[in-house]
């Protein structure tokens, strides 16, 4: 039998003082300010991952950066060697550093989540099966992917063969326009809600949002 | 815990190796026969006439056992990892050896166990002796124990197969600290001399698998973009595919089937693959084998020809690059550079394929073939360990983000996949959902995880089965539990619940779809092995039997010797009856009674040994030396002397 989901989650209970040195420390913190030893997992959102306000426009190159910094504290592969305490808390900060990372440099992952965070509830009209939480980012443009792949190689067959099939030459030339304005439109839209929201006050966040999930729903 | 030094394994399909850091630079460990590659060939000697367990050997003295003793041998051992019995099947219908007879092929989760002489192994422990031989090679190069590995696995490999691999370690007494990708282990052996930022590509095309693994360089850090490939392509196919061709083609032109001759197959398997790695260097290679008829087989192979057969292959390549390009979000452009590794890039026909895909010489540029494509893995593996080993200089900047290579799902309503973690998801990577009861008072939900990327679970990899059990009973719809997945940096799933409103630790039995529990593993631990009770059983009868033999065979020669005529008439009758009940007891099953049949039939000949030996040493008094002596005897001066006393322990 499928069990049945219940949707949306609590945020998971912290202990405040660092598991070593038991000096108290700011919830949300990776390591303890005190001893700088690893902590377990922070209850915190992904944006507060990254010391990052609630924003919708992310400057991506320092966000990698970030990423990158995190990666090397917090990874596995530095406490091969440390304590069992030590190492399931790496494991357990760096799966989170990698999660949030992966939303949110991800335009659409992120305004999904962001707009979650808010409250709002996304395609689940459009899923046909009850996904719960689940990630629904892989099927978002299944029929789109696979028009763009077949794009792809018949590029891959004009760039191969010798003479240009002139017909070929025009028929992906015709998709290739149609399917960067599609996106190009969807994504400027989406875009111009992100700076509404991100600099708005209430009324336009409200409204924001409500444009950002048709807009989500439109892409799938 | 022992600060050991941590190796680097590559436990490849066709050869293994291991290596380690020496000062800044990756070097592989060679083994007694000076040579770096392991092959991944085990094979089971010959039972020993004093009945003790046979030993098992590994690499280029197993690799002599192929053509001697086929149903003795297994390789390529590596393609059964992980699978389930019917898949091994399928599989087996291209190799020599055979499923073990009582493997129930009915029972979808029992582990395939694989015939080898009198004796079964899984395909782990198969793997185990390979790595215990590679621990050996490197403890005698070291002088002190090695515990502690990193072992590489194709990127692809989904995580009933990492499993596998890990289990393998265990059984050969290795912790396993990290499994890591192939091509990623790759990418880390050539960005380790050089200060590389960029896009790069690594295409590994090896014994049995395929991979193609697309990551970007800065800083230090190896980031795997993307990740795609086949663990079922490589030069197996190839090789399997040509085998298949002379096997046909001997068929019809010289009316002789080869198929059931072990030997005859492998002696053609063998000039098949030597055929294909000439192919590499020359316009030509030439076929020349002795039929079992006494007739050859002869053949000329054009590489024009080979580049036609083996072309089909050769395209299978080319999906999972297109794939990991778009899954990387990239241009094929902005790939800097294209690392080869893997045997079966050496075939120029590989090298082509690849320079099309990315379009390298049309940028001007090469792959990169400097480092051994047979063991630049191993070397890789090198530099994994020492970061983990942590303190080196060299490597302290490095740090490897690997991702996951196949999308993780649940079953939903329907038997459709419900993703939860997608594919190329940086490790460790976690997923949370919450589950709850459909019926009042319900207790017990059942969760099955899958792996890959298809929209219906019947398509995709059954992982496991998870059982929450122990929810506090409450109305339909009311309990609330939680349960995170979580993908290690091994790529090996974990999983754990919790029910929120009663607090309570949801219990949770795995049930993996394929693969050994750990008690299993345990059991076949290769140390422990030799305990295991129903073996020892097995064992002892076989040891009887075999005794049982030789005495019996001794005492038919008898008569023939001059010494049988100085007995009484009624010694030979004891002896001849003696004879007789050994000959009846020995077809049956019991160790015991077939030893103390042995024990009363050697004590009956024993005076019978005495008068030989007079004899042998009256003809030597007579002016001959004891070797002439020994000589006309034949072989029954020898010793161990068939008449002498058993020895029983």
């Amino acid at each position: 039998m499928s069990p049945l989901k219940v949707l949306n989650s609590d945020s998971t209970a912290v202990p405040v003082v660092c598991w070593s040195c038991a000096v108290a420390h700011n919830e949300s913190t990776l390591f303890c300010t005190a001893c700088s030893k690893v902590q377990p997992p922070p209850g915190v959102d992904y944006f507060q991952v990254f010391n990052l306000p609630r924003h919708l426009q992310i400057d991506l190159a320092s966000l990698e950066q970030e990423f990158h910094k995190l990666s090397r504290k917090l990874h596995p592969d530095r406490f091969a060697r440390a304590t069992e305490a030590e190492r399931e808390f790496s494991l357990a900060d760096t799966a989170l550093i990698n999660d949030a990372y992966r939303t949110l440099r991800d335009p659409v992952r992120r305004t999904e989540y962001l707009l979650k965070l808010e409250g709002e509830e996304i395609g689940e009209e459009h899923a046909g099966h009850n996904t719960g939480n689940a990630e629904r980012t892989s099927r978002v443009p299944a029929d789109l992917l696979e028009e763009v792949f077949e794009l792809n190689m018949q590029l891959d067959e004009l760039r191969e063969g010798d003479q240009k099939d002139p017909a070929l030459l025009s028929e992906v030339g015709a998709a290739g326009e149609k399917f960067s304005g599609m996106l190009n439109e969807l994504d400027g839209n989406l875009q111009h809600q992100w700076a509404l929201w991100d600099d708005g006050d209430a009324a336009t966040r409200t409204a924001a949002q409500k444009q950002m999930v048709a807009l989500l729903d439109r892409r799938r | 815990m022992a600060e050991g030094r941590v190796v680097g394994i590559d436990l490849g399909t066709t050869n293994s190796l291991i290596a380690y850091m020496q000062g800044d630079s990756p070097v592989v460990i060679p083994g007694v026969d000076g040579s770096n590659l392991v092959p991944s060939i085990v094979a089971l000697d010959p039972m020993p006439a004093d009945g003790s367990r046979p030993t098992v050997t590994v690499g280029n003295t197993a690799r002599k056992a192929l053509i001697e003793t086929p149903e003795r041998v297994i390789y390529s051992v590596k393609r059964l990892m992980g699978r389930g019995v019917s898949e091994v099947q399928a599989e087996l219908k291209l190799f020599p050896f055979r499923l073990a007879a009582d493997v129930d092929a009915a029972n979808p989760n029992e582990v395939p166990r694989i015939q080898l002489g009198e004796m079964t192994f899984t395909p782990p422990e198969v793997s185990a002796y390979i790595l215990r031989q590679l621990k050996r090679n490197a403890e005698r190069f070291f002088g002190a124990p090695v515990t502690q590995a990193v072992i590489t696995v194709p990127a692809y490999f989904n995580d009933a197969q990492r499993q596998a691999t890990k289990d393998a370690g265990r059984m050969a007494g290795l912790e396993v600290l990290r499994l890591v990708n192939e091509p990623t282990a790759a990418a880390l052996a050539y960005g380790l001399d050089r200060e590389k930022e960029g896009v790069i590509a690594v295409y590994d095309f090896g014994g049995g698998t395929f991979d193609i693994s697309i990551l970007k360089l800065k800083d230090g850090i190896f980031e795997v973009l993307a990740t795609n490939g086949d663990t079922h392509l490589g030069g197996d196919d190839i090789d399997n595919l040509l085998l298949a061709i002379a096997l046909d083609e001997i068929r019809n032109d010289y009316g002789i089937d080869l198929r059931p001759h072990a030997d005859a197959v492998q002696a053609l398997r063998k000039a098949v693959i030597e055929a294909k790695i000439e192919l590499s260097f020359k316009d030509t290679t030439h076929f020349d084998i002795e039929l079992p008829n006494g007739t050859r087989y002869q053949r000329e192979i054009p590489r024009a020809v080979f580049e036609d057969l083996i072309k089909p292959i050769l395209e299978r390549t080319a999906v999972p690059c297109k794939q990991v390009i778009a899954d990387a979000g990239i241009n094929p452009e902005e790939i800097g550079e294209v690392v080869l590794v893997g045997g079966s890039t050496r075939i120029p026909a590989v090298r082509r394929q690849v320079d099309a895909i990315f379009h390298l010489s049309t940028r001007g540029k090469k792959p990169h073939t400097e480092l051994n494509p047979d063991e630049v893995v191993a070397l890789g593996a090198a530099v994994q360990a020492e970061i983990l080993g942590g303190s080196a200089k060299s490597t302290e900047d490095m740090l490897l983000l690997d991702v996951t290579p196949l999308s993780l799902g649940i079953e939903a309503l329907g038997g459709v996949v419900a993703r939860i973690i997608p594919r190329n998801s940086t490790i460790p990577a976690s997923a949370t959902e919450h589950f709850t009861t459909g019926v009042d008072g319900q207790t017990n939900v059942a969760i099955h995880v899958l792996q890959g990327e298809r929209e219906l679970a019947t398509d995709c990899r059954s992982l496991a089965r998870f059982d929450l059990k122990g929810i506090p009973p409450m109305s339909a719809g009311m309990p609330r539990i939680e349960v995170k997945f979580l993908i290690a940096a091994d790529g090996i799933l974990h999983v754990s619940a919790r029910e929120q409103r009663s607090g309570k630790e949801a219990q949770i039995e795995v049930k993996p779809t394929y693969g050994l529990t750990d008690e299993q593993v345990e059991s076949m631990i290769l140390d422990s092995f030799d305990n295991a009770e129903a073996d020892f059983a097995k064992r002892l009868l076989i040891e009887a039997r075999l005794e049982a033999e030789t005495i019996l065979a001794a005492v038919e020669r008898a008569p023939q010797h001059p010494a049988w005529q100085k007995l009484t008439e009624d010694e030979k009758l004891t002896i001849d009856a003696l004879k007789s009940v050994l000959q009846i007891v020995s077809t049956g099953e019991d160790a015991n009674v077939i030893r103390s049949a042995t024990v009363s039939l050697d004590q009956a000949t024993r005076r019978f040994a005495e008068l030989m030996m007079e004899e042998a040493v009256t003809s030597a008094i007579r002016g001959k030396t004891m070797d002439k002596a020994g000589e006309d005897l034949g072989d029954e001066i020898q010793a161990p002397h068939p008449m002498a006393a058993a020895e029983f322990k």
